[in-house]
């Protein structure tokens, strides 16, 4: 990360990841909106969207955005202990732990989906957090799900012909 | 076709916000690019998206365009979907087929590059668009609001609130940790700039809270569980004895007199520790209520159950003394919730080259107040510890206050108590007052003549941070103030008889525990955070909970009482309207597809899952739901919806955001 702590440089027509954020409504959205308002200045490769509580968050919306093309997700919830809804965010924790075991069998790389505990006054972890993951993810590469998926399901589909052939 | 069978018809509008978004995102093209996205039918940008020709161009196209979907691309949510919800039902739209995508405090605010945060900006509406699709229309929930209110903390903030509610007619419990109500401003002597006393505006309304009808006053009590929603909190109060009945004792005291300790030899806390009290006491003159306390640390009878329980015969007849009293827990139902909770000051221990704690004549601001005040250990005589008289004072500006090293942020009212304590000092000993200070900051009604009129007394004011206080070796009984005058740029070692460290204010040790019982949250200082710093500045993240006075941050008696207001005003309007709409946001089960496992039900923090037997399917009841969707997301079968977060909108969102450029 660069000195002045912006968003980590990037060469023109380099290669820009497309990072999928899902945000609790009390603590870490409103730590991103706290930062707009301080202006802070930070990677534009992530893409917030919200959600009331982390708790809501479905492992198959982090499948879903990796399948969509996404090359990391980023969940924000409250600090363990701070949830709104008292304990969303340890229900998504363990969710969390069981899916990495998952993404790792399926050889996606540990710094693409990340759990983030921010609260509505740490502005400015937002972001530190952002340009910490966008930088991490440049240096993995992009991910190329949808084209791997597609990959698998020619190779399954080559499998099922010889079978039956 | 949406669910409802009809043609779905979005209309689409981003704002300049001024320059706001404007000046980074290139709103037109946002314009541009929504219209080719599917079903929107009206895409177009406009300088204020909020204002009324804003809300009105929205709603002229809802009702001529038949829109049965509204995207707006603008601020946060959390600022004004409320505004735009109100817009579209004004015009005949359900309020809930509408998306608000954030692009100012999420995207031109936070980025530079133009061309990045206008693609931002594209896939974020492209989100929203496909998400708003699945929106269905939904009704509003409203629930009743008991109109009685609770106020946590007896302070100035505490006392106003509760006077403000209790007189327009509403039932308020007033919570106070303490023996009795007052808080700091109890303590102090005079307020400034007018100087009139503390005490004198202070206790009739402290009196006034005692005796009013529509005022339950628990004082040595505290809120030690809170549950429930907005209009209908449930709060757990525990009483602590006081070994004195309260309804039995008149305060005469005879019982203090009484006393087998014939002498008072413990700390005072009202006094600061200056003063000493007996195991059974008066916390001050004017306590509210006035009722004697008894300290169970301290006094014979409770420590060793051997004691002449002299205090029991001088109570006689009244028979107020009860050494068997139990800790009582005290459930109440409330509407809305006032915290009061206030501040403490900052210990000057931490930072030790200033001496605190190991030279006796140097003394916090509020020590000084006590030897100020008439009522105080000294008789308002402004001695130290060895009974001298002070001839020279130093006051020390910015103890714990805009220092990297222990708090930053500027605690508002010290430099404003310094003045008042050097006028005082001067005042009471003619001794001369050297204040050390970085800047004065004195913006407030009549502050600066006030800064005028004690510079004008002869009080000296040198500009400097102080490196260090020691003993005078050539003098004992003096200490070196030694700081530079960065004025003129020298160091300066200045003997005085007295320090008094202008200490900043701090949230409560335990304020991170209050705010987790209450579910809101606190700013990075650790003072409780306000909605919004400048539009919801007494209002909290949890509806129905409300802050008055320095719990929210340092401010001074008239911005307190300002604020106490305001907040009693946010906890009357929501009493008055009689019910309160809710986020319809709430969970519940598909019958058909629910297999009856069980596993939503444990997850659920507020019980709000039911199993029925007979039908072996999980029931969630919508009033006890508060939206979290946690059950929602641990469903294996997939049976549980959320209201406004189902799972194919937020499929299409992240669909729509990760949408190649």
């Amino acid at each position: 990360m660069n000195p002045q702590g912006g968003p980590p440089a990037a060469a023109p027509g380099e290669w820009q990841p497309r990072i999928a954020a899902i945000f609790c409504n009390w603590c870490t959205y409103t730590a991103a909106d706290l930062a707009g308002v301080s202006r802070l200045k930070y990677a534009p490769n992530v893409r917030i969207l919200r959600v009331m509580c982390s708790g809501r968050v479905d492992p198959q919306f982090i499948l879903k955005a990796l399948a969509e093309g996404a090359d990391g997700v980023l969940i924000g919830g409250c600090h363990p202990g701070d949830c709104h809804y008292v304990e969303g965010n340890y229900k998504m924790l363990r969710r969390f732990r069981l899916l990495r075991r998952m993404l790792a069998d399926l050889g996606i790389e540990d710094g693409r989906v990340r759990l983030e505990w921010i609260s509505a006054s740490e502005g400015d972890k937002v972001r530190t957090v952002v340009n910490d993951m966008v930088e991490k993810v440049r240096a993995l590469g992009p991910l190329r799900l949808p084209e791997r998926l597609k990959a698998w399901d020619r190779e399954i589909g080559s499998e099922e012909v010889k079978s039956h052939g | 076709m949406d669910k409802s069978g009809g043609a779905v018809r979005i209309g689409f509008y981003v704002c300049h916000c001024g320059h706001n978004i404007a000046a980074t995102i290139d709103v037109a093209e946002v314009a541009k690019y929504a219209a080719t996205l599917p079903h929107v039918v009206v895409s177009r940008d406009y300088k204020y998206m909020c204002s009324t020709p804003g809300q009105e161009l929205i709603q002229q196209d809802i009702r001529e365009q038949r829109l049965n979907r509204l995207v707006v691309a603008s601020c946060s949510p959390l600022l004004q979907e409320a505004t735009f919800r109100r817009a579209a039902e004004r015009a005949g739209m359900n309020p809930f087929c509408f998306q608000m995508v954030n692009i100012r405090e999420h995207a031109s605010w936070v980025h530079e590059d133009r061309k990045a945060a206008t693609e931002k900006a594209k896939r974020l509406v492209k989100g929203a668009v496909l998400r708003v699709f699945h929106h269905r229309e939904l009704v509003q929930k409203k629930v009743d609001i008991r109109p009685e209110v609770l106020v946590v903390g007896g302070g100035i903030a505490g006392i106003h609130a509760a006077l403000t509610l209790a007189d327009a007619g509403k039932k308020v419990y007033l919570v106070e940790r303490e023996p009795t109500i007052g808080g700091h401003m109890a303590k102090f002597d005079k307020t400034f700039p007018t100087l009139d006393c503390a005490a004198c505006i202070l206790t009739p309304k402290m009196s006034a809270v005692r005796s009013h009808p529509n005022i339950t006053l628990w004082t040595y009590s505290d809120v030690v569980k809170v549950d429930g929603y907005v209009g209908n909190y449930k709060a757990t109060v525990r009483r602590r004895p006081r070994y004195v009945i309260e309804e039995l004792c008149i305060g005469c005291q005879d019982c203090v007199a009484a006393c087998v300790f014939k002498e008072p030899k413990f700390p005072d806390a009202f006094n600061e520790g200056l003063g000493k009290r007996k195991p059974i006491y008066l916390p001050f003159p004017q306590a509210t209520p006035l009722v004697c306390v008894i300290d169970p640390e301290t006094c014979l009878q409770m420590k060793t159950g051997k004691c002449k329980k002299t205090c029991v015969e001088a109570c006689g007849d009244r028979k107020a003394i009860d050494f068997s009293q139990k800790e009582r827990l005290q459930e109440i139902e409330v509407g809305a919730i006032v915290l009061a909770t206030g501040f403490r000051i900052f210990d000057a221990r931490r930072i030790p080259y200033y001496g605190y704690g190991t030279y006796p004549n140097v003394y916090t601001a509020l020590e000084v107040e006590r030897l100020i005040n008439a009522s105080g250990p000294t008789g308002g005589e402004v001695l130290l510890r060895d009974g001298r008289k002070p001839e020279r004072v130093a006051i020390i500006h910015c103890v714990g206050s805009r220092d990297e090293n222990t708090n930053r942020w500027c605690s508002r009212v010290c430099c404003m108590y310094s003045l008042k304590l050097a006028h005082l000092i001067k005042e009471h000993t003619g001794a001369e007052v050297y204040n050390y200070y970085i800047d004065i900051r004195t913006p407030g009604k009549s502050f600066e003549e006030f800064y005028n009129r004690v510079a004008s007394e002869g009080v000296h004011f040198i500009r400097g941070k102080i490196a260090d206080i020691y003993p005078d070796p050539s003098d004992q009984g003096k200490l070196i103030v030694q700081g530079e005058d960065t004025l003129i740029g020298r160091v300066l070692k200045t003997p005085v008889d007295m320090v008094v460290l202008a200490v900043g204010l701090e949230a409560h040790p335990d304020a991170g525990e209050v705010r987790r019982m209450f579910n809101i949250s606190c700013s990075n200082e650790g003072f409780f955070l306000e909605r919004h710093p400048k539009l919801a500045p007494v209002n909290t993240f949890t509806d129905g909970i409300f802050l008055a006075g320095c719990c929210q941050g340092p401010k001074d008696i008239p911005d307190t009482v300002a604020q106490a207001g305001a907040a009693a005003a946010e906890a009357l309007k929501l009493i008055d309207a009689g019910h309160v709409e809710i986020e319809p946001n709430t969970a519940f089960v598909v019958e058909e597809d629910c297999s009856g496992c069980k596993s939503c039900i444990p997850l659920c923090p507020y019980t709000a899952i039911v199993f029925d037997e007979v039908k072996k399917k999980a029931r969630i009841n919508e009033a006890a739901c508060k939206g979290c969707g946690t059950c929602v997301a641990s469903c294996p079968s997939g049976s549980i919806r959320q209201n406004l977060f189902e799972d194919d909108e937020i499929f299409s969102e992240i669909e729509g955001i990760l949408a190649p450029e």
